[in-house]
C-alpha cells in the first residue's frame, strides 16, 4: 500500500523526487521575477518608462529578460534533471 | 477597408494547403489505432514535438492579435507575449513530467489516475470541451479576418473554409498529421517573422507617407468656419454631446467630420463610415468600394516626428529601432466605441491620436490595460488578473497537455518543452518588431486591429504578403487541429469510453473520435461567426482564464497535496469552470459586443478578467471539499 500511493501521485523514485524539487525551486525563482514585473506594471508603471541602458526603456529590458530568463531556467532544469527510468538512462 | 485580391497570395496559400493536406492523407495509415489517433503512438521525436509545441501554441492570437495590439497600442500587446511565454515555466517545472507519467491520451487520464472516478472523468471532459471551444473561437475569428485580404471572400467564408480543412486534417490522420502540420507551421512562422523583422530594420523609419498617401489634416475651427466653400453644420441631436464638428463642402455636398483635439479650437481630421437607413455602407459619405465614385478608408500608421528632426533614419539596428521610436512621435488611430445616429444613418468614427514614443513603450496604452495608469484599484486588478491567467493558463490548456503524450518518456517531454520555449520566446521577441514596424508602416487598416501583420508584409510587396498570409492561415489550421483533437479525445475517450462505459474496440474509438471532431468543428464554425469583430488576443485571455480556473487547481493539488480526493477535484473543476465562464459572459465586453446590450446596462462584474478571483476560488473549493469529505481511515492515519 505504501508503495502504491506514491506511484499514484506520479512520483516514485528518488530521481523523480529530486526532479520535482528542482522544478519547484526554479519555478519559485521565476515567480519572483514575474511577480516583480506585475507589481511594477500595476503599481509603479512610470518606472517602466525609464531608459536604463542603450536608449531602451526598462519595460523592454524587463520583458526581454523574462523571455530569456525562462529559456535559461529551462536549460538549467534540463541539464540538472536526473534520468527517471531505464529508457531515459539509455538515451541520456 | 476593402482589400484587393492577390493571385500570388492565393497561389502560395493553395500550395501550402496542398502540402498540409498531402501530409494528412499520407500519414493516415498511422492513425488506425486509438494510440496512433490520439497520441501518435508516443513516437514523435522530441525536437519535432518541441517545434510542434510552438506550432500548436503560436495561434492566430499570437500572430495576428499581438501584432495588432502592439501596432495600435504599443507595449500592451507585448504584455500578452510575456504572459504566454511565462506560462511555459509552469508547464515545464510543475506539470509536464507528472502528467507524462500519469496519463495516456487525455488530461482526464492524469487527473483520474489515482481515483478511477467517473465523476472526475466527466468533469475533466466537460472542462476540456469548454476550454477547447473558447480557445477555438479566436482562432476562427482570425481565420475570418485573414480570408478577406487573401482571397477577397467574406469573413464567414474564411471561418467555414478553416473549419472544413481542419476537420479533414484531423479526421484523416489524427495526432500524427496534426503534429507534422504544427511542426511545419511553427518552423515557418518563426523563420518568416525573422525575415520580416530584418526587412523592417533595413527599411528604417520615415515621416514621409508611402507613395500616393496624403498626410491627415489638422486645422482650427476658426479657420474652417472662415472658409467660404464650407458650411458648418449645427451640432444637433446626438452630435450635440459628442466631440465632433461637421463641415459640408458646398460644391460636392460631402460632409467632413473633425474631432476636437483640445479646448483651443484645434481639430483633427477623422475617417468615418455610415450605415444608412436602407442598409448601404458609406465611407466619408460616399458608397464604400474601389470603383469610380466610391471611397474607402485610407491606410494609417505614420511617424509625425523623428528623433533628431530628420525625415528618414535609414537602416536601424535591433536596439536602435526601439531607441528611435522611443524619441519619436507617432500618429495612431482609435475607433470611437460610441456610434452617432441621426437622420442619415449610424456613424462609426475613427480618430487620430498623437502619441509620444516613450508612452507607447510602457503598459496602459489600450483600454484593456488603461487601469494601470490610473489610481483606481479595479483597473489594476483587471491587469493583474489577466497576467495571472496567462501565467497559469498555458499549463491548463488541454491541447497543450495532450502533446506530452506524443513523446516516449519524461526526458523527451522535458527536452521538447525546452525546444518549444526557445522557439516561442524568439517568436514573441519578433512580434514586438512586427507590431511596432506595422505601427509606422503607413499600411494599417483603421477598422481592424487583427490585420496589421499581413498588411505590414504587403507594404514590402506582394510576395511577402502572400507568404505571411499563407503562414497565418496555416497557423490557424495547426492550432485548430490540436484543439479539435483534444476535444474529440475528451468525447470519445473520456466521455464515451470511460464515463459512459461504452464497450469500444480500437477501431470504434477512432471512429468515435472522428465523428466528435466533425461535430466540434461545426460548433467552432458557428461560434467563430458569432464572435466576429472581437480582438483575438482579448478572446484568448478569456480562454486562458477559464482553463486556469478549471484545470490548474486540481492538477497542482493532486501532485503536491496528499489529502486531495476525488470530491475535491470534481468540485474544484466545476466551480472553477462555472465561475470563470459566468464571469466572462457577464463582463461588460460580452454584454456590449456579444449580446449587443445597449449602453448604460447594469454592470454585473467589476472587471472583465476573472482569474484573480476564480483561480484562488478553485484552490479553496478543492481544499475545503477534500477536507470535509475525507474518509474516516484517512483521517485516522493522518492523526
Amino acid at each position: 500500500m505504501d508503495q502504491k500511493a506514491p506511484r499514484d501521485t506520479g512520483i516514485t523514485s528518488e530521481s523523480e523526487q529530486y526532479n520535482a524539487r528542482l522544478g519547484l525551486r526554479l519555478f519559485l525563482v521565476y515567480c519572483l521575477c514575474y511577480g516583480g514585473f506585475m507589481g511594477l506594471s500595476a503599481f509603479k508603471v512610470t518606472a517602466l518608462r525609464d531608459v536604463v541602458w542603450r536608449g531602451v526603456p526598462l519595460s523592454l529590458w524587463y520583458g526581454f529578460g523574462l523571455i530569456a530568463g525562462a529559456l535559461v531556467l529551462a536549460v538549467i532544469y534540463m541539464v540538472l534533471c536526473r534520468p527517471e527510468s531505464a529508457s531515459e538512462k539509455g538515451t541520456s | 477597408m476593402i482589400y484587393e485580391r492577390s493571385a500570388l497570395a492565393i497561389a502560395v496559400f493553395l500550395g501550402l494547403l496542398g502540402i498540409v493536406l498531402g501530409i494528412s492523407f499520407r500519414l493516415g495509415a498511422k492513425a488506425k489505432s486509438a494510440s496512433g489517433f490520439f497520441a501518435a503512438h508516443g513516437e514523435i521525436p522530441w525536437f519535432v514535438n518541441g517545434i510542434a509545441f510552438a506550432g500548436d501554441y503560436l495561434s492566430a492570437a499570437s500572430f495576428l492579435g499581438i501584432c495588432g495590439l502592439v501596432a495600435f497600442y504599443g507595449y500592451d500587446g507585448f504584455l500578452y507575449s510575456i504572459g504566454y511565454l511565462a506560462g511555459w515555466i509552469v508547464a515545464l517545472f510543475v506539470v509536464a513530467e507528472p502528467l507524462k507519467r500519469m496519463g495516456k491520451y487525455t488530461f482526464a487520464d492524469a487527473l483520474d489516475s489515482r481515483f478511477h472516478s467517473k465523476g472526475i472523468k466527466l468533469a475533466a471532459a466537460i472542462s476540456t470541451l469548454i476550454v477547447s471551444l473558447f480557445y477555438l473561437i479566436p482562432q476562427m475569428v482570425g481565420a475570418g479576418n485573414l480570408i478577406l485580404p487573401l482571397l477577397g471572400l467574406p469573413y464567414e467564408a474564411g471561418v467555414v473554409l478553416v473549419g472544413a480543412v481542419v476537420i479533414a486534417i484531423v479526421v484523416t490522420a489524427g495526432m500524427v498529421s496534426t503534429t507534422w502540420v504544427q511542426f511545419i507551421k511553427g518552423g515557418m512562422l518563426v523563420v518568416f517573422c525573422g525575415i520580416l523583422t530584418v526587412m523592417i530594420l533595413n527599411r528604417g523609419i520615415s515621416t514621409i507617407p508611402p507613395d500616393g498617401q496624403t498626410p491627415f489634416a489638422m486645422a482650427s475651427e476658426e479657420e474652417l468656419s472662415a472658409n467660404g466653400d464650407l458650411e458648418k453644420l449645427p451640432a444637433e441631436g446626438n452630435w450635440a454631446e459628442r466631440p465632433y464638428v461637421r463641415f459640408r463642402d458646398k460644391q460636392s455636398g460631402l460632409v467632413k467630420i473633425w474631432r476636437k483635439a483640445d479646448d483651443k479650437g484645434n481639430l483633427t481630421e477623422t475617417q468615418y463610415s455610415t450605415v444608412s437607413k436602407d442598409g448601404k455602407k458609406l465611407v466619408g459619405g460616399i458608397p464604400q468600394g474601389r470603383g469610380e465614385g466610391m471611397a474607402d478608408f485610407r491606410p494609417v500608421g505614420h511617424v509625425t516626428h523623428l528623433a533628431g528632426d530628420v525625415d528618414k533614419t535609414g537602416p536601424l539596428g535591433p536596439l536602435q529601432f526601439f531607441q528611435t521610436l522611443q524619441e519619436s512621435e507617432v500618429l495612431l488611430w482609435s475607433k470611437d466605441p460610441k456610434t452617432v445616429t441621426d437622420d442619415s444613418g449610424e456613424f462609426t468614427m475613427y480618430y487620430q491620436r498623437r502619441e509620444r514614443g516613450a508612452d507607447l513603450m510602457m503598459p496602459g496604452g489600450s483600454s484593456s490595460f488603461a487601469g494601470v495608469r490610473k489610481e483606481a484599484l479595479l483597473g489594476k486588478l483587471n491587469f493583474l488578473s489577466l497576467m495571472l491567467a496567462l501565467f497559469a493558463g498555458t499549463a491548463s490548456l488541454p491541447h497543450i497537455l495532450i502533446r506530452y503524450y506524443t513523446v516516449k518518456d519524461s526526458a523527451a517531454a522535458r527536452k521538447s518543452t525546452v525546444v518549444g520555449i526557445a522557439a516561442i520566446g524568439l517568436f514573441y521577441v519578433l512580434t514586438l518588431y512586427l507590431g511596432f514596424g506595422a505601427m509606422v508602416s503607413g499600411s494599417l487598416d483603421p477598422t481592424s486591429d487583427n490585420m496589421p501583420a499581413p498588411l505590414l508584409a504587403r507594404s514590402f510587396g506582394q510576395l511577402p504578403f502572400a507568404i505571411v498570409s499563407a503562414i497565418a492561415f496555416t497557423t490557424v489550421l495547426g492550432t485548430v487541429s490540436g484543439l479539435i483533437l483534444a476535444a474529440s479525445g475528451a468525447v470519445a475517450h473520456d466521455l464515451m469510453t470511460n464515463f459512459l462505459g461504452m464497450e469500444m474496440n480500437d477501431a470504434d474509438m477512432v471512429r468515435a473520435g472522428k465523428v466528435s471532431a466533425v461535430l466540434v468543428g461545426i460548433l467552432a464554425i458557428v461560434l467563430g461567426i458569432c464572435f466576429k469583430g472581437f480582438n483575438v488576443a482579448f478572446l484568448v485571455g478569456w480562454a486562458f482564464s477559464i482553463a486556469a480556473s478549471a484545470n490548474l487547481p486540481s492538477l497542482v493539488m493532486l501532485l503536491f497535496w496528499k489529502p486531495t480526493n476525488k470530491q475535491g477535484i470534481i468540485a474544484s473543476i466545476l466551480v472553477g469552470l462555472g465561475s470563470s465562464l459566468l464571469w466572462v459572459l457577464l463582463s461588460n465586453e460580452a454584454l456590449d459586443n456579444l449580446f449587443k446590450l445597449k449602453a448604460g446596462h447594469m454592470q454585473f462584474v467589476p472587471f472583465s478578467q476573472p482569474a484573480i478571483v476564480t483561480l484562488p476560488l478553485g484552490f479553496l473549493v478543492l481544499i475545503v471539499v477534500s477536507l470535509l469529505t475525507q474518509k474516516p481511515e484517512a483521517q485516522a492515519s493522518k492523526s
